[in-house]
């Protein structure tokens, strides 16, 4: 007679709880997808401005306090604050570029880190000063509520969309960018901005909207963050550190790179939080060190 | 050394001599090692033209080791801070291998990254304390004679420590290595050209300002007797880089003033809570569009002579 506790192989791996396990790559594939989106929205913005927009952070809690204030202020949902504030904040990154970033761009690349980093600090401090350090709840969608079981584990509904939705838009911007002339264009204009424009192309415009797409995709992320995180001043900042090593381990050279690296190492975090958890907040600064040593470009990048 | 920088060295020597008078001590102590760790720090992205966003991970890292051979060891002061300053150094050698693998961006990325590894080591290892810091630090007897826990000696002591490490970062930026320092900032592929083993210059320059600015960082733990997470957090790398660009990227003594500014206006604004980094980041902002050389840098083109 078997003891009525012991628990048979199928239930744990190497001794971890099935249910621990697939719970945590759960949340390594929800980290994953912000790693990615908010890769893909750096690299796009680097491929064209040669910047690095230590903005980002700032911009991604932007995009789930626009969302907040829908809600509380003007009563619009979940759904509404998917399509507009992307736009809304957006709209601000083309205010930014114009004003200051055009600024910049014959100057040291430096500059623009610099510029970008004081802009977070503003950003942030601003946010912090009119709604304190503590988290913001924001609804789950109503539709998107609840979960299924799926035999091994249990699944919510809201974390399969993001999931499903961050998937869709990183291939979506690959798709714009590698396959269609709008992206031959963008391609080209990274490569030789002067011989673009004597084709008769707007090259400033495009970088302006280059920038305002890049940051639309960091809004996007923080909408979709808002219910899962809580909306805090301070849910960039850390975050965006990690996806500067995320970004220095992919190398910025490739958009589908960028998407890739992004949802393995919120994979490799997930379950590195199962198997040995002191590690989990530096295995992605470790897993960068050791790129360093042997692929200095980074996995898919190019030294420029 | 040019007659503009003799007079200005004079003054500032001056003036840190005479300023106790008028001034709290303990403030001009703390202005002082945040000086030097902004001179440390002016040397990479100044002359060497390596702008490092992780800088605190050195400050932090010697501060948290001298308060621990300090407090739990019993070290003399002078070996706590030659302990602290050789853990910055050492740290410098392994994270300057891999930074120095990649320029300009990404190397301000990758800074970064390390230092925050650094920051949640420090978060979560025992010795640390965590959120308290190793607190209550004892200062000790300065050669078995002098007693620091006197506001003057300690003053005296800082004192030393920063003109001694400001020297030495004048002679380093004015000795050959220096000048084929600059040479690989302004053209790297030349320096190549010319035979200089860039890696080892950009190596030693890193490693160097490591240990200059764990220099600071050793000093302030034993003046304020505490060693505290706020010295390794991505802001205060943030914060050196401001005290550096708004006294002036590559003068003498921009950053001494850049950090003189930035502390005196943190003293005040303390109880503004959160607007401290608006204003930070708004200084950032016109620095960077309106006013690239820095009050020092403007100072020294006003008066056409190098400061």
């Amino acid at each position: 007679m078997r003891a009525p506790f012991r628990t048979t192989a199928m239930d744990s791996i190497f001794g971890v709880p099935v249910q621990a396990l697939f719970g945590q790559l759960l949340i390594g594939l929800i980290n994953g997808s912000f790693y990615a989106l908010l890769s893909l929205g750096l690299a796009v913005i680097f491929g064209l401005l040669n910047i690095i927009n230590f903005t980002h952070g700032a911009q991604y809690m932007m995009g789930a306090f626009v969302a907040y204030l829908l809600a509380s202020k003007a009563g619009l949902g979940y759904w509404w604050s998917l399509a507009l504030v992307p736009l809304v904040v957006g709209f601000t990154g083309v205010v930014i570029e114009r004003l200051m970033l055009s600024k910049l761009y014959r100057l040291d690349h430096l500059y623009g880190l610099l510029l970008t980093f004081g802009l977070a600090l503003i950003i942030q401090g601003l946010f912090r000063n009119e709604y304190g350090t503590s988290g913001l709840p924001y609804a789950m969608p109503a539709e998107l509520a609840g979960g299924r079981n799926l035999g091994f584990m249990f699944l919510p509904n809201y974390r399969a969309w993001v999931i499903v939705a961050s998937l869709g838009v990183c291939i979506g911007t690959w798709f714009v960018i590698e396959k269609t002339k709008l992206g031959s264009y963008l391609r080209a204009a990274t490569e030789n901005p002067a011989l673009v424009q004597a084709f008769g192309i707007n090259v400033p415009r495009m970088i302006t909207l280059t920038y305002g797409f890049g940051v639309a995709l960091a809004a996007f992320a923080g909408v979709m963050a808002a219910p899962i995180y809580q909306v805090s001043p301070q849910m960039g900042a850390d975050l965006i550190i990690v996806v500067f090593a995320v970004v220095v381990i992919g190398g910025m050279g490739s958009i589908m790179g960028s998407i890739v690296t992004g949802f393995a190492l919120g994979l490799i975090e997930g379950l590195t939080k199962v198997f040995y958890p002191e590690a989990s907040n530096t295995v992605i600064f470790i897993i960068m060190a050791i790129v360093l040593m042997f692929k200095p470009a980074g996995l898919f990048g190019s030294q420029k | 050394m040019p007659r503009s920088q003799k007079i200005a060295l004079g003054v500032m020597f001056a003036f840190f001599l005479a300023a106790p008078l008028a001034v709290y001590p303990v403030f001009l102590m703390k202005a002082m090692c945040f000086a030097l760790f902004a001179c440390a720090f002016n040397l990479l992205i100044g002359f060497g033209g390596l702008l490092s966003f992780g800088h605190a991970m050195f400050l932090g890292t010697a501060g948290y080791a001298t308060a621990h051979a300090a407090k739990v060891w019993g070290f003399a002061p002078e070996f706590a801070i030659l302990f602290g300053t050789a853990a910055a150094a050492l740290l410098g050698l392994v994270t300057g291998l891999l930074a120095i693998r990649r320029q300009g961006i990404y190397f301000a990325m990758i800074t970064l990254a390390l230092a925050q590894m650094i920051y949640f080591y420090y978060l979560q290892a025992p010795f640390t304390y965590g959120e308290d810091g190793i607190q209550a630090v004892p200062r000790g007897m300065l050669f078995g004679v002098i007693d620091l826990a006197n506001i003057w000696a300690m003053y005296g002591t800082v004192m030393a420590v920063f003109f001694a490490g400001f020297l030495l970062i004048y002679r380093v930026i004015h000795s050959p290595f220096g000048q084929v320092l600059k040479a690989i900032r302004e053209n790297e592929q030349r320096a190549i050209s010319l035979g200089y083993d860039v890696t080892r210059y950009k190596l030693l320059a890193y490693l160097l300002s490591a240990t200059l600015a764990g220099l600071a960082g050793a000093t302030k733990a034993l003046v304020f007797q505490l060693a505290s997470l706020t010295d390794v957090h991505w802001s205060m790398s943030g914060e050196v880089v401001l005290m550096t660009l708004l006294g002036g990227l590559g003068t003498v003594f921009g950053p001494v003033v850049g950090a003189f500014i930035i502390i005196t206006m943190e003293n005040y604004l303390a109880q503004l809570g959160a607007w401290v980094t608006v204003v930070q980041g708004a200084i950032f902002v016109i620095c960077v569009l309106t006013f690239r050389r820095g009050v020092v840098g403007e100072l020294g083109n006003w008066l056409k002579k190098p400061l």
